[in-house]
């Protein structure tokens, strides 16, 4: 079980370095023609037969697909973790376990992560295939792959923080793959380092947590909550936060995922859906009991998330981009999740994240599909796909849907176990969850999360069939040539879809997942309230955005309430006049002192060439200026 | 005899001869200073080889070496001498700088 789960994690990490080292190579021993990759016809298939980068990213992370399967569906059959532990680090103190966790949590993210990851991999092989640097591009997703399934199945907080990091470096490779453009890199910057400050959180958080346990191995950590002293809890899950905030994008550590849609679609898919802005939210799942012992972890937690979901969706409302409308749609639905685990929904929390992990990859690659056919970004530039494009337009109706929690696909069901679970919370005056012996969160906050859940969804609604229509239709309003999407971009969109529709089923097996009516026609009620104000605004008129309607506050709206540009001014304008005071210091301080010898130098040198007359009787002069000094000193000392 | 009055003279000559090879401009009047020298160092190489009444008379023998290195090398020397008139119509020794270094600026200063 566990040497399954490690070539699980293993497969996509050897196929990254193959693809890195011999990529190109393994192309030429295909006997592969160079030039461009042929994406649609006949030739498209013979094209991957003898793509090296394509293969060898693809076929490892099938093979670990199906071994992830088999790893998710043993668990399922006879559920109960199984802990391994490979070899362990000895560092004079604490040791590290090179360990790993399997249970039911990890197996069922893990499955998810690998499925997703394998859609966008067959998905790039057509989107990048005019790319020059593809094939290091899909090496970079390998490894992006192989350090989340890290993350799922560490069984060891330091080994969890590995995996955690070789995300960040990955993602800050993949979003600025297209280098060339300064905005790219730009963003690539940002991601990581807004990423990392919260990081500098997690890692103290772990040790703190590790100390506290005397164990850095998960299940240690588990066992140990209850003995450890309650602020060393609370400190360390507060850290952890920090963390959390900054992979998962929310409030106040969300501004670098919007700009994250510089990179390619494709891998905004996966961070978007299964990767990087998943791993906060699952770190907190799999450190559940340490936080229910933490309120005000739980309180934060809560604000973190109203603050994200609502304000992130009503930025979502007045894009212009359509990626970057899906991009604040994560950071929303991420919202949903942490309210989740807030208020003690931590099995729903879950399982609306493999939900949103499925429909939000089939949204990213759909989007990426009409991003190709039009060659823009602009949603007021679309309009009219419905015809053109059918596979397109009803995986991501499913999508769409999906998003805002229609019955019967998965949304709905994920997201009205969370609205429930808070519901309950807040008529429990705070009671998380069934979890009646840990601390309560305050009534007022349960309360405004609950509501903050029911008006998120109505915005959502909006948002969503706001995009909707102008995609697909009304009259086209630029020119483009409308067509399906190539074969390999098109199936995996499909594909995508079936779970996308079908996964809220499973959690019927579940207690706590069954939707339940009132609370369910409340959320209801309110997504078709948003929808419908938007429909009728766009009836109207459409060929104009509905957005405009929103008036004086559409700016607010479309620059995220200027939080980017709120910290411009406390953040990077400080710190960058700070970085100019230690250039101008290193500049005139301590680089002139050292250039200064040698212009010092020079000036005594000058002094003593003086001397060199060139005059030979001067210099026997001092000869013998020096003989008589030595023989005096001689004489008199001696 | 008392030992001071060829010791006296051979310091006189000796300084004489120091003098004349840091002041004189003429090279061969430094050349002539030199001889000078050295032969204030013969008349005290005798005069103790005297005093002393050494057996082997080594003072006498070594002033007889010094003679010869005087006489090969003022050969030498002179040799030179003519070579730089040859050469630079001057045999002014202060004015044989072609060392010198330039002054400061001037050259590229390595």
């Amino acid at each position: 079980m566990i040497v399954l789960a490690s070539f699980v994690i293993l497969l996509p990490f050897l196929a990254a370095f193959a693809g890195l080292l011999l990529g190109p190579r393994t192309s030429r021993l295909l006997g592969a023609r160079p030039g461009p990759v042929p994406d649609e016809g006949p030739d498209a298939l013979r094209g991957l037969r003898r793509n090296g980068p394509a293969l060898i990213a693809c076929v490892p992370l099938l093979a670990a697909t199906m071994l992830a399967l088999v790893v998710a569906v043993t668990v399922w059959r006879d559920p109960g973790a199984r802990t391994g532990s490979l070899t362990y680090v000895p560092t004079g103190t604490l040791r590290i376990d090179i360990g790993l966790q399997v249970d039911g949590l990890a197996a069922l993210v893990g499955l998810m992560v690998c499925c997703v990851a394998l859609a966008v991999q067959v998905y790039s092989v057509a989107y990048m295939a005019k790319d020059p640097r593809y094939s290091s591009y899909t090496a970079f997703i390998s490894m992006f792959t192989a350090a989340m399934l890290l993350v799922v199945f560490a069984g060891d907080l330091l080994l969890l923080y590995v995996g955690w990091e070789v995300m960040g470096i990955c993602s800050y490779f993949l979003i600025g793959h297209h280098w060339e453009d300064r905005a790219n890199s730009r963003a690539a910057v940002k991601a990581f380092l807004v990423t990392r400050v919260g990081d500098v959180g997690f890692l103290l958080g772990i040790l703190v947590l590790g100390a506290g346990a005397g164990t850095f191995t998960v299940d240690g950590v588990l066992a140990a909550v209850p003995e450890m002293p309650h602020g060393t809890v609370v400190a360390a899950t507060l850290l952890l936060l920090a963390g959390v905030a900054g992979k998962s994008a929310q409030f106040p550590l969300h501004t670098w995922l919007p700009d994250a849609m510089a990179g390619p679609t494709p891998i905004s898919a996966l961070i978007h859906a299964a990767t990087m802005v998943a791993a906060g939210i699952y770190v907190v799942a799999r450190l559940y009991p340490v936080f229910l012992d933490s309120a005000p972890a739980l309180t934060l937690l809560g604000v973190m998330a109203v603050v994200s979901m609502l304000g992130s969706a009503l930025a979502a409302l007045a894009q212009d981009d359509l990626k970057r409308v899906l991009a604040y749609s994560t950071i929303s639905q991420l919202g949903y999740m942490a309210a989740g685990l807030a208020v003690g929904a931590e099995s729903a929390a879950i399982f609306h994240l493999v939900a949103h992990g499925a429909f939000k990859a089939l949204l990213f690659l759909a989007a990426g599909c009409v991003i190709f056919v039009t060659g823009s970004n602009l949603l007021r530039r679309y309009g009219g796909l419905r015809r053109a494009m059918p596979v397109t337009f009803w995986s991501m109706t499913i999508g769409y849907a999906a998003l805002i929690g229609l019955p019967p696909v998965s949304g709905f069901f994920s997201k009205d176990s969370i609205i429930e679970g808070a519901r309950h919370a807040a008529a429990e005056s705070g009671l998380v969850g069934d979890h009646p012996e840990v601390a309560h969160l305050p009534g007022a906050m349960a309360w405004v999360v609950y509501i903050g859940l029911l008006v998120t969804v109505g915005v959502t609604a909006a948002y969503v069939v706001r995009a909707w229509l102008m995609t697909f239709f009304g009259e086209a309003r630029s020119s483009f040539e409308a067509r399906e999407a190539p074969a390999l971009m098109a199936v995996p969109v499909a594909v995508l879809a079936v779970p996308a529709a079908l996964l809220g089923f499973f959690g019927l097996g579940a207690d706590e997942l069954r939707p339940h009516f009132a609370s369910a026609a409340l959320a209801l009620l309110w997504a078709a309230a948003g929808a419908a104000v938007v429909y009728l605004t766009w009836n109207r008129d459409p060929a104009r955005d509905p957005a405009d309607r929103l008036g004086v506050v559409r700016p607010v709206f479309a620059r995220a309430f200027y939080v980017d540009e709120l910290y411009a001014v406390l953040i990077v304008r400080p710190v960058r006049s700070l970085a100019r005071l230690v250039v101008a210091a290193d500049r005139h301080g301590i680089d002139a002192a050292v250039e200064g010898t040698a212009a010092w130098s020079r000036r005594a040198g000058g002094l003593l060439r003086r001397s060199q007359t060139g005059n030979a009787q001067t210099y026997m002069t001092g000869v013998l200026a020096g003989v008589v000094l030595i023989a005096v000193g001689v004489v008199v000392l001696l | 005899m008392h030992a001071a009055y060829p010791a006296v003279v051979a310091a006189l000559l000796f300084s004489i001869g120091v003098y004349g090879v840091l002041a004189r401009r003429n090279a061969i009047l430094v050349l002539m200073s030199v001889e000078l020298m050295l032969n204030a160092v013969n008349l005290n190489l005798v005069a103790f080889d005297v005093l002393w009444r050494d057996r082997l008379h080594g003072g006498q023998v070594l002033t007889l070496f010094t003679i010869v290195i005087a006489a090969a090398e003022i050969g030498l020397g002179l040799a030179i001498v003519l070579l730089v008139f040859r050469n630079r119509a001057s045999v002014e020794v202060d004015r044989l700088n072609a060392l010198t270094e330039e002054p400061a600026g001037k050259g590229d200063g390595a």
